[in-house]
């Protein structure tokens, strides 16, 4: 008797308690799925080709948001350029020749604290480093620099994670057949991992696009009657211009407002999308 | 052919083992750069000052108290909403979603830690806010609380993912063996799966604390930016200005090399210190505990 | 016949303690499949491993002695690792296609050596995967992926790949560990066939397979060469006690 009451009650609790979490989890996702349905709503109404391809005048006031778009564009890539190719070789040598001591524990120490230092302090540190004492000057190559060693660690850790995923047999099997240990790299593992490395890559340059802190003082602009000339010039950026045009500019038409933050976010949804597509595409396609 | 194989393999070995301390090498960068900038301040300001409970750099009082007591509440305010939804959310997905529901969630939460901080802050201003200001009856909507909230949305992805790794990773056998034993599902998360993956957990909830101490955009744009003392649980509903919109918000107007720049420099080296430790404590927890899982499996 | 190989007082340990040798002492004849048998951890791998310096990978805390492949020893700094390996060809327990088509897989070992000629290929090609009798099977599907084979196939194709380099000396771990009785007859009828051109050495998966294909047969037990002698008398006669113990099923 006894213990079918507790038995009950049991179940009692579990039921309770499964929906008090699935509630949480509701509760967690719902206003991410809202805010982008909300903006995507709020915006549309901006959003005309010549939104897209003007500049804006009258004090930002009216036409378009091509210099940031275009901006954004080239500290994404400038991000690209720098980060891509020195995270996925660190990564390499993390998963491939790094042996477990003491030196590498320092480097994945290195690694995390690099993850964890607030996007500001990059700010801070771009304008110390590559601003002054660099002189590079406030620049879309200050900037982007300062992005790229933020996106190091997304990259670094997601590409490592790939490519200790493929089988160590593979490894074993090229060097027994005469390759080197970089062959097997280029001609197996690189290959086998890529589209998680790729994932891995876009997820790390999705977040730089986004951000704002480690570029106000290293290259971005209030505004620029044209469009950058060099690496060396300032640059309007998305995500900035959206800061600008919500809080520094007074009297600002709220539709072009949602019209910035449409844009922005359909950037960033984008490449989100893209690696989403890539990721579950190459686990389908996986032979291992 | 060989021999010139040899050398280019020498090559690349050479610069891909370089590549792999590149990030000690920018570690120290950054800090060496904050230590240059920042340090002077100590000689241009006296400690006592520094101190202060006054932050107002056109008369030179430059008190950093406020400024970290405004990110203290914050982030305080931030990890009371984060931590329980971000584990809720993880011992939901790990535990309970059904497979379909996981695959739809992970990518969702994933999605959130991608959204820019700028667009929190946004709607944070033009909706969150004025919504506030009328529900609670405030002044004004800017406020620690309204930051709290937008901040807790932004560190729940880390906890989440985080915690549900530390949850992924307890073996099977543990939640089997606790099922044998007669112990609903529900009593198997509590009693074996959650303390299982404490350690775990417990780095999520101190990696997304460190993700809000550090968050910058939405902050100055939500959070009013009045540098005032922020000492009692009311200060939650009144402006606050935390450390990371002050470096924000008046860098681009200081003159390099001033005093006032050299106090910006020098709440970054805080803030640097500050997720030093943070992470250093959340990565040792994480290798404690591998050690032990490891004694355990050997 | 002459000794291909020749190992004089061979140790090794590896770093974490486990499996190791201890002053092994042995030649390998020519033209000749050489079984090496003997309970799990008793260093048959560890030998193999050796003998086309694939233990390079593993970390090592002490090893001593020398292996002399045709007068030459390979364990020397100055050995020439790549050439090495494709001189002593190694198939593995479990078949692991790379991951690309079976075309691919055998002409993998000869693109890295820098043939790029196609006509050399297609006939390396065709004469590896014939003479590990998988040709047939195979033959008009060479641009499948290999993982689409059967675990039998895919270790032919392994073995093929091997064959394709012109090594000398074919090392086997347990090849037919994973494989069906008509696939491990195949495979030992393979051998039977390679042993002509090629110095096989081959650790077997069960003794019946070690008493089927050794020419001759060295019984390993904890890291020490026990005994070693030619198949035929070992199996039946075997001087140590030790021996018959094992292969009369006593242990192990």
């Amino acid at each position: 008797m006894m213990t079918k009451f507790l038995s009950r009650n049991r179940h009692t609790v579990q039921r309770l308690g499964f929906s008090f979490i699935t509630l949480m989890a509701v509760m967690t996702v719902l206003p991410i799925v809202g805010t982008i349905i909300y903006i995507l709503f709020q915006g549309g109404s901006a959003i005309s080709w010549d939104f897209i391809t003007g500049f804006p005048h009258d004090g930002m006031r009216a036409g378009g948001i091509l210099p940031a778009i275009i901006g954004t564009l080239y500290l994404t890539i400038g991000t690209a350029i720098f980060s891509v190719p020195l995270g996925i070789a660190a990564a390499i040598y993390l998963s491939e020749y790094a042996k477990d001591n003491q030196w590498t524990r320092l480097i994945r120490l290195a690694i995390i604290n690099l993850a964890g230092i607030p996007s500001v302090v990059y700010g801070l540190f771009g304008l110390g480093l590559f601003v002054l004492f660099l002189k590079f000057g406030t620049s879309i190559l200050a900037a982007s620099l300062t992005l790229s060693i933020m996106t190091l660690p997304v990259i670094i850790s997601t590409a490592e994670e790939s490519l200790r995923a493929v089988p160590q047999a593979f490894r074993t099997v090229s060097i027994s057949l005469g390759a080197t240990r970089w062959q097997t790299i280029r001609k197996i593992v690189l290959k086998e991992a890529l589209p998680g490395i790729l994932t891995g890559v876009i997820l790390g340059l999705e977040r730089a696009a986004g951000e704002t802190a480690p570029i106000l003082f290293t290259g971005a602009a209030f505004f620029l009657p044209r469009l950058p000339q060099s690496p060396f010039d300032a640059t309007m950026a998305l995500p900035y211009h959206l800061f600008v045009i919500s809080t520094q500019v007074p009297e600002m038409p709220i539709q072009i407002q949602y019209g910035t933050a449409l844009v922005l976010l359909v950037f960033v949804l984008t490449m989100n999308l893209i690696a989403t597509v890539i990721r579950s595409r190459a686990r389908a396609r996986r032979q291992w | 052919m060989e021999k010139s194989l040899n050398w280019r393999e020498f090559i690349i070995t050479r610069a891909i083992k370089a590549s792999g301390y590149s990030a000690v090498v920018f570690v120290l960068l950054i800090f060496f750069f904050l230590l240059r900038e920042g340090l002077p301040a100590l000689g241009e300001v006296d400690a006592s000052s520094l101190l202060n409970i006054r932050w107002y750099p056109i008369e030179d009082h430059f008190g950093i108290l406020p400024l970290i007591t405004g990110s203290i509440i914050i982030t305080f305010g931030a990890a009371l909403i984060a931590v329980p939804f971000g584990i809720g959310t993880a011992v939901y997905i790990s535990e309970i979603a059904p497979r379909w529901m996981r695959e739809i969630l992970k990518p969702l939460v994933e999605l959130l830690g991608g959204l820019p901080s700028v667009v929190l802050g946004f709607l944070g201003i033009l909706v969150l806010s004025p919504y506030l200001r009328i529900l609670l009856d405030l002044p004004t909507g800017l406020t620690a609380f309204t930051g709290s909230l937008l901040l807790g949305g932004i560190a729940v992805p880390t906890v989440v993912s985080v915690a549900e790794d530390a949850l992924d990773s307890v073996p099977r056998a543990y939640r089997e063996g606790a099922w044998a034993l007669g112990a609903t599902k529900w009593q198997t998360i509590w009693r074996v799966t959650l303390p299982a993956a404490k350690s775990g957990v417990l780095t999520a909830v101190m990696l997304g604390v460190g993700r809000a101490i550090g968050e910058t955009m939405t902050v100055m744009m939500v959070t009013g930016n009045a540098p005032v003392m922020a000492t009692k649980l009311g200060s939650l509903f009144s402006p606050v200005r935390t450390m990371t919109a002050t470096i924000a918000a008046e860098m681009g107007e200081v003159a390099n090399g001033s005093t006032h720049y050299h106090v910006l420099f020098f709440i970054g080296m805080v803030l640097f210190l500050i997720s030093l430790v943070v992470n250093v404590i959340a990565s040792s927890v994480v290798f404690r505990s591998k050690k032990r899982a490891e004694r355990i499996l050997s | 016949m002459t000794n291909k190989i020749l190992i004089e007082n061979l140790s090794l340990q590896y770093s974490d303690g486990t499996e190791s040798l201890r002053g092994v002492s042995m030649g390998i004849r020519q033209n000749a499949v050489t079984v090496l048998f003997g309970p799990a951890g008793g260093g048959k791998s560890t030998l193999l491993r050796c003998l086309n310096r694939l233990n390079d990978l593993t970390e090592i805390k002490a090893s001593a002695g020398r292996i002399l492949i045709d007068e030459e020893n390979i364990l020397d700094a100055k050995t020439d690792v790549i050439a090495l390996r494709r001189k002593v060809g190694m198939v593995f327990a479990r078949p692991v296609p790379l991951p690309m088509s079976i075309r691919e897989n055998v002409t993998y070992g000869l693109e890295l050596a820098g043939e790029k000629r196609k006509s050399k290929l297609d006939e390396a090609v065709e004469r590896s995967l014939k003479l590990s009798a998988v040709w047939d099977e195979v033959k008009d599907r060479l641009n499948d992926p290999a993982i689409a084979l059967s675990g039998g196939q895919q270790q032919r194709v392994c073995l093929a790949r091997v064959i394709a380099l012109q090594p000398e000396i074919i090392l086997l771990d347990e090849p037919t560990s994973g494989l069906d009785p008509i696939s491990t007859g195949k495979v030992e009828a393979a051998l039977l066939e390679l042993k002509k051109e090629y110095t096989i050495i081959l650790v077997p998966h069960s003794i019946q397979q070690a008493a089927r294909t050794a020419d001759y047969a060295a019984f390993f037990l904890q890291g020490e060469l026990i005994e070693y002698g030619e198949g035929k008398s070992l199996f039946t006669v075997p001087k140590q006690k030790k021996t018959e113990d094992y292969i009369m099923g006593r242990f192990g």
